[in-house]
C-alpha cells in the first residue's frame, strides 16, 4: 500500500528493441500526458513505469523509493510499485463479476475491508447497481469505469492511464473526460496518461510530454507546447499547420518586437528569441491567431499585422469550418479551423476577399534543428 | 467383450491424463508466453509424435526404453522391472505419444488471453500463482477440457504403440484395442463389434460433451471482453 504521496521521476533510455528516450518529472496531483503518434513508445513508456518492462539505462523513483535503477541492477517488480493501471482495453478479468474484478486488486488490505471499499469505489465512478455483472455484459464505458474503479480502490502511488478513452464511443468519452476530470481534482497521486489525441490532453493534462519515435520532443503546460513548439517536428505533431518561412528585417529587443518580412508583407513578432537581421527563420502561428475581417460590417480586430487573402476554399468538418485561404502577394497559403457559427456571422464565402489579422503575440519562431 | 482389456485402458487412460494435463498447462502457457530463439523448433518436437506413424514412435521407445538402453538398464538397476512390457511402460509411452494432443489446444488457449489481463493482474498486486488460478485457469478451461478429451480418447484407442512397447499381456498391458484385433484374428467378430461400438459410442459422446461444454464455457465471459 502507498505509504506516501510523493513524485514520479522518470529518466530512461534503451535503443532495442524499440528506441526510447525519455526523462521527466511528475508532481503528485498533477496530470501528465504523453502524447505521440501511434507505435512512437508511448506505451512502451507506461509499461516501463508500471514495470510491466524494463528499460536498458536510466531510473524510476518515486520519492524516495527507487522502482528501477539500470546502474545498481534494481527492478522493483509491478506487484511492489503499487501502482493503478488502466490498460488500453482495460484488462478487466472476464471470468470474475465486476465487484470481484475490483476486489482482485485489495489483496493487501484485510478481508473485511475490500468488499466495502470496492464498493465504495463502484459508486464513485457511478457504477453502482451492476456488481454481479460479467465484464461481457457492460458497455465499452461501464467497462472503462470498472477498470478506472479497480485501479483507484487499490489506493496506488501512482495512476497509469493507456488510451484511456479509444475504445469508447464519442458520447461515453465525452462523459468519461468530465469524470476523470472531476476524478483528477480528488486525487493527490502523479497521473500519467497516454493518448495520442492532443486535445485530450489540452483538456485533460496539467503538463504534456511529446514523444515520437521514441524520442521526447518536448514537455510544457499543453497550451505552452501548442503555442510555442520547440521546433518544426512538434508543431506538425500538434497539428499546427501554418509554417511558414520568413527573412528577419529588424529587432527591437526594447519593444521585444522582432519584424519579419513575409513575401512583400512586413509582420511583428514579440518574445522572439534573439536573431540576426537577413537571418532566415520558420514561424508558426496556432489558428488562436489567425482573426478573419467580417465580410459584412468589415470590422477587424486591432492588430498590427493584416494581410489581404482570398478564400479558396471552405471545408465543412462538423461544428467547425476548415477555411483555406492565399494570402496576397505570398505563395503560402493559411489554413485554418473556425467554429461553423464565427463564420456564418463573419459571412465567410468561397471566392471572396478579405483581410486577416495575424496576432503578434501569437507568432512564434521555431528553432531550426 | 473384454472387460478386463476395457478397464485396463480406462486405467492407462485416466492416469495418463492425470500426469499429462499439469505438464501440458506449464509447458503450453511457457509456449504461449515465451519469444525465443529456437521456439520453432521445440514446437515441432512437441508435434512430432502427430506425424510419425505409431509404429515408428514405438520402435524408438522400444529402443530407447528397453532392455538393451542405459534408461532401461537404470531403471531396472533401481526398481528390479522392465521399463517395457509392462503397464509403467504404457504409461510413459502414451505420455510421450499425447504431448501434441495435450499440449496443442491448452497453448492456443492461453495464446487467447490479452496481454492486457495479464498486465493489470500485475498491476493489482497478484502473484503469478493467483493470477494463474483466479484468472488463467477459468479462462483457458476449455482448452484443457479438449486436451482432457482428446488425450483420454487418444490413449483408449492407441494401437502401434502400445503393441510394439506393450506386447500384449492380458491385464498388464493388452488394452481394448489390442483386444479388439485379437478377436478379429481369433474371428470373434461378435466380441470385436461390441467392442468397437462401446469405443464408438464412447467418441461420439466425448466429443459432443467437450464441444457443448467448450462454447457455454468460452461463451460465458467469451474474447469480446478484452
Amino acid at each position: 500500500m502507498a505509504t506516501e504521496i510523493a513524485d514520479l521521476f522518470c529518466d530512461i533510455s534503451q535503443q532495442a528493441p524499440i528506441p526510447l528516450q525519455a526523462k521527466f518529472h511528475c508532481h503528485a496531483g498533477e496530470l501528465l500526458a504523453v502524447v505521440g503518434p501511434s507505435g512512437g513508445g508511448k506505451t512502451t513508456l507506461l509499461r516501463m513505469i508500471a514495470g510491466l518492462s524494463q528499460p536498458q539505462l536510466g531510473t524510476i523513483t518515486y520519492g524516495e523509493q527507487t522502482w528501477f535503477d539500470a546502474q545498481q541492477k534494481l527492478n522493483q517488480t509491478p506487484q511492489k510499485r503499487h501502482i493503478g493501471y488502466v490498460p488500453q482495453h482495460f484488462g478487466l478479468f472476464p471470468n470474475l463479476t465486476v465487484l470481484q474484478n475490483v476486489m482482485s486488486g485489495l489483496d493487501h488490505l484485510p478481508k473485511s475491508q475490500r468488499k466495502q471499499r470496492a464498493l465504495d469505489w463502484l459508486e464513485r465512478v457511478n457504477l453502482n447497481g451492476l456488481p454481479d455483472r460479467l465484464p461481457n455484459n457492460l458497455s465499452g464505458g461501464q467497462r472503462q469505469r470498472v477498470a478506472l474503479a479497480r485501479a483507484l480502490a487499490r489506493e496506488p502511488a501512482v495512476l497509469l492511464l493507456d488510451e484511456p478513452f479509444s475504445a469508447v464511443d464519442r458520447e461515453t468519452r465525452e462523459r468519461l473526460y468530465i469524470e476523470l476530470a472531476r476524478l483528477k481534482s480528488q486525487l493527490s497521486i502523479p497521473v500519467i496518461m497516454v493518448t495520442h489525441d492532443i486535445h485530450e490532453a489540452q483538456l485533460l493534462a496539467d503538463k504534456m510530454i511529446l514523444i515520437s519515435q521514441g524520442v521526447m520532443l518536448q514537455q510544457g503546460k499543453p497550451f505552452e507546447v501548442l503555442s510555442r513548439p520547440n521546433n518544426e517536428a512538434v508543431a506538425k505533431q500538434m497539428g499546427l499547420r501554418n509554417i511558414f518561412d520568413a527573412t528577419v528585417v529588424s529587432q527591437n529587443p526594447q519593444h521585444e518586437l522582432t519584424w519579419l518580412s513575409f513575401g512583400e508583407h512586413q509582420i511583428a513578432t514579440e518574445n522572439a528569441p534573439a536573431l540576426n537581421v537577413g537571418e532566415q527563420v520558420r514561424w508558426v502561428v496556432p489558428n488562436q491567431g489567425i482573426r478573419f475581417n467580417a465580410i459584412t460590417s468589415g470590422r477587424l480586430c486591432r492588430s498590427i499585422n493584416k494581410l489581404d487573402v482570398e478564400i479558396e476554399s471552405l471545408l465543412v468538418m462538423g461544428e467547425t469550418v476548415r477555411v483555406i485561404a492565399s494570402v496576397a502577394g505570398v505563395e503560402h497559403i493559411l489554413n485554418t479551423e473556425i467554429p461553423m457559427h464565427l463564420c456564418q456571422k463573419l459571412g465567410l464565402a468561397k471566392g471572396q476577399k478579405t483581410t486577416v489579422a495575424i496576432k503578434s503575440d501569437q507568432i512564434h519562431i521555431l528553432y531550426q534543428s | 467383450m473384454d472387460w478386463q482389456a476395457l478397464l485396463l485402458s480406462i486405467k492407462l487412460s485416466t492416469v495418463t491424463v492425470l500426469l499429462l494435463i499439469p505438464l501440458a498447462l506449464v509447458v503450453g502457457r511457457w509456449l504461449a508466453y515465451k519469444q525465443f530463439k529456437g521456439k520453432s523448433w521445440v514446437e515441432a518436437l512437441i508435434m512430432v509424435p502427430l506425424v510419425l506413424p505409431p509404429t515408428v514412435v514405438g520402435y524408438y521407445l522400444l529402443v530407447g526404453m528397453g532392455s538393451q538402453s542405459w534408461l532401461g538398464q537404470w531403471v531396472e538397476q533401481l526398481t528390479g522391472q522392465q521399463l517395457v512390457f509392462n503397464f509403467t511402460g504404457l504409461v510413459i509411452a502414451s505420455i510421450l505419444v499425447n504431448i501434441p494432443f495435450a499440449v496443442q489446444p491448452i497453448q492456443r488457449a492461453f495464446e487467447t488471453i490479452p496481454e492486457d489481463i495479464r498486465d493489470a493482474a500485475a498491476c493489482c498486486g497478484m502473484s503469478r500463482l493467483t493470477l494463474f488460478f483466479k484468472v488463467e485457469l477459468p479462462m483457458v478451461w476449455p482448452g484443457v477440457l479438449t486436451a482432457l478429451v482428446l488425450c483420454f480418447s487418444h490413449v483408449l484407442g492407441e494401437f502401434g504403440v502400445v503393441l510394439m512397447l506393450g506386447g500384449n499381456i492380458a491385464g498388464e498391458t493388452k488394452t481394448i484395442s489390442i483386444a479388439i484385433y485379437d478377436s478379429v484374428q481369433a474371428f470373434d467378430f461378435d466380441g470385436a463389434g461390441t467392442m468397437s461400438l462401446v469405443l464408438l459410442i464412447f467418441a461420439i459422446t466425448a466429443l459432443a460433451l467437450t464441444t457443448s461444454l467448450s462454447r457455454r464455457l468460452g461463451g460465458q465471459f467469451g474474447h469480446r471482453n478484452r
